[in-house]
């Protein structure tokens, strides 16, 4: 790879990341907007228009709240625990394919951080690392509330991971790749759109997967209904009793990433990623029609497929806010038994039930 | 050598030095999940991306949280540390030199084979190369391995049974 070509990945990863950040801010606003707007209130809108700069107000408040370290924390751990949350929720965007090829002259932009061959394990060796940040910090605390915030954490993750990568087993053995940027390709449709090319995306073949991946994305990233490492009914706040300030702030932030970046995973991997319907046609239509060049043409269509995503993307935030202010919290047992003896049985079958297509031809 | 190998080797001496060494469990098991980052580094210097990746997510995701887990439970301290009698601080120094004795001996006549570059494969540690060869070349062993952990995993849910009059809770 050549020096300026690098250069541009270099920005592709750095934008990769504003925008993690950008996004993971306004899923605060986001996330009470919606929260007022289920609940019949008005939600934020005294800071700015419509209460926009409420996520600048709230960092200025954490950031000039008081550093607290409780009596007998182990100081070194309590830092790191919130950073390490942070940390290991921005690596796993990298991977993400957020858009095709931009072509501009000699130099290509793909709108991906950085292409692995092994991209899908990645994001999942990622979340699974997610934890340690909980658990770390939870224990540091020194407080009796916050290590049982901590070990639920560790041990929901466990139990959901579990169900989580054997519905990644049933997409993979579909798909014959790792690679998200493969994955996304093989969901594109045929240049003359016909309607059967909307089959291609992978939720239309793995309806069950799909169920069985959200239900854990939503125990993965700690979200109501399975809010219990933050249990406030039980655990005062779980594993941040104890945080205050800008630490607070850095566990908050992170759960909005993970959102955000489960969002993305799932669209990419199940929902078609940067395609969208009649993407060829359109191409087509404005080389012959419009007398554009091939090259104008294909960046138009990237672009529009890059907005397609983030579509796509905020649908599912939306889901997961949706969720949140609908469902109450389930008790541990509850999540417990759901997590190791419904899904788990139920992705064995997805994987049995979809080898079983494949043998008699009925997906490929 | 290339500088990113000496660095990683140098975090790894440093992390495996450090989980023997540190007093507090949780550090031995925070600086033992970042020796197998170190690992995970050598595999995809050595071009296995998928055994990095692998490993990642069974030691670090899975083993290790469970490791830390246990520890956070027991609390253990420099209080409640037990002391060992010198007896057996002997012993356990006589048996540890006398592996590294073991291991010196062993390793001081390797003649390091590089790779032949005619006929060297650089996708062999890709996960579709990856699989051809576990499951045309070794899959005999591959099975035994998969009995083994299915032994391990039924062996643990009889452990874990409730009893018959244990309490229920």
């Amino acid at each position: 790879m050549t020096l300026p070509a690098l250069g541009w990945q270099g920005l592709v990863v750095l934008v990769v990341f504003g925008v993690s950040l950008l996004i993971a801010t306004y899923s605060t606003y986001a996330e009470r907007v919606i929260a007022a707007f289920l609940q019949d209130r008005v939600g934020p809108d005294r800071a700015g228009p419509f209460g926009l700069l409420q996520p600048l107000a709230d960092a200025v408040k954490l950031f000039t709240k008081e550093e607290f370290f409780p009596a007998g924390a182990n100081r070194a751990l309590f830092v790191f625990g919130p950073c390490l949350a942070m940390t290991t929720a921005l690596m796993s965007s990298a991977v993400i394919p957020f858009g095709n090829v931009l072509q501009f002259g000699e130099t290509a932009i793909h709108l991906q951080g950085i292409e692995i061959n092994v991209g899908m394990l990645y994001v999942f060796g990622m979340v699974s690392l997610g934890v340690y940040g909980i658990m770390i910090g939870g224990w540091a605390s020194n407080n009796k509330f916050s290590l049982l915030g901590a070990i639920r954490a560790a041990s929901q993750n466990i139990s959901y991971e579990l169900a989580m990568g054997l519905a990644l087993i049933a997409v993979l053995m579909i798909s014959g790749t790792l690679s998200l940027r493969e994955i996304t390709f093989q969901q594109s449709s045929a240049a003359p759109f016909v309607w059967q090319d909307i089959f291609n995306w992978n939720v239309m073949k793995q309806p069950l997967g799909f169920v069985i991946f959200i239900v854990c994305a939503f125990a993965e990233t700690n979200r109501t209904p399975f809010d219990l490492p933050e249990c406030e009914t039980e655990l005062i706040g779980g594993y941040h009793t104890e945080y205050s300030s800008m630490k607070m702030g850095l566990y908050l932030f992170a759960e909005y990433i993970n959102v955000f970046v489960a969002s993305a995973v799932m669209s990419v991997i199940y929902f078609g990623g940067f395609n969208f319907p009649f993407q060829y046609d359109l191409r087509d239509w404005l080389v012959s029609a419009q007398g554009l060049e091939l090259v104008t043409a294909s960046n138009i269509i990237t672009i529009l497929g890059l907005v397609g995503l983030f579509g796509k993307i905020f649908g599912f935030i939306f889901f997961f806010m949706w969720v949140r202010w609908t469902l109450p919290r389930f008790r541990y047992d509850q999540l417990m038994r759901l997590g190791w003896t419904i899904l788990i049985p139920l992705a064995i079958f997805n994987i049995m039930l979809t080898g079983g297509l494949i043998t008699f031809g009925v997906i490929k | 050598m290339s500088p990113l190998f000496l660095f990683l080797c140098f975090v790894a001496l440093l992390s495996a030095l450090g989980v023997v060494l540190a007093k507090n469990p949780v550090h031995s098991v925070l600086f033992l999940i970042l020796t197998f980052f170190t690992l995970s580094g050598h595999y995809l210097l050595l071009n296995a991306q998928f055994l990095a990746a692998v490993n990642i997510i069974v030691y670090a995701g899975a083993i290790m949280v469970l490791f830390l887990f246990v520890i956070m439970f027991l609390n253990l301290n420099e209080d409640t540390e037990p002391h060992k009698p010198a007896l057996a601080k002997f012993a356990a120094a006589i048996a540890g030199g006398s592996l590294l004795l073991i291991l010196v001996a062993a390793m001081r006549d390797i003649q390091p084979v590089g790779y032949d570059p005619a006929n060297f494969n650089s996708q062999i540690g890709m996960v579709d190369k990856l699989g051809m060869v576990l499951f045309k070349e070794y899959a005999l062993p591959f099975e035994l391995a998969s009995v083994l952990l299915l032994a391990a995993m039924v062996g643990s849910v009889m452990l874990g049974k409730r009893e018959t009059g244990e309490r229920n809770f």
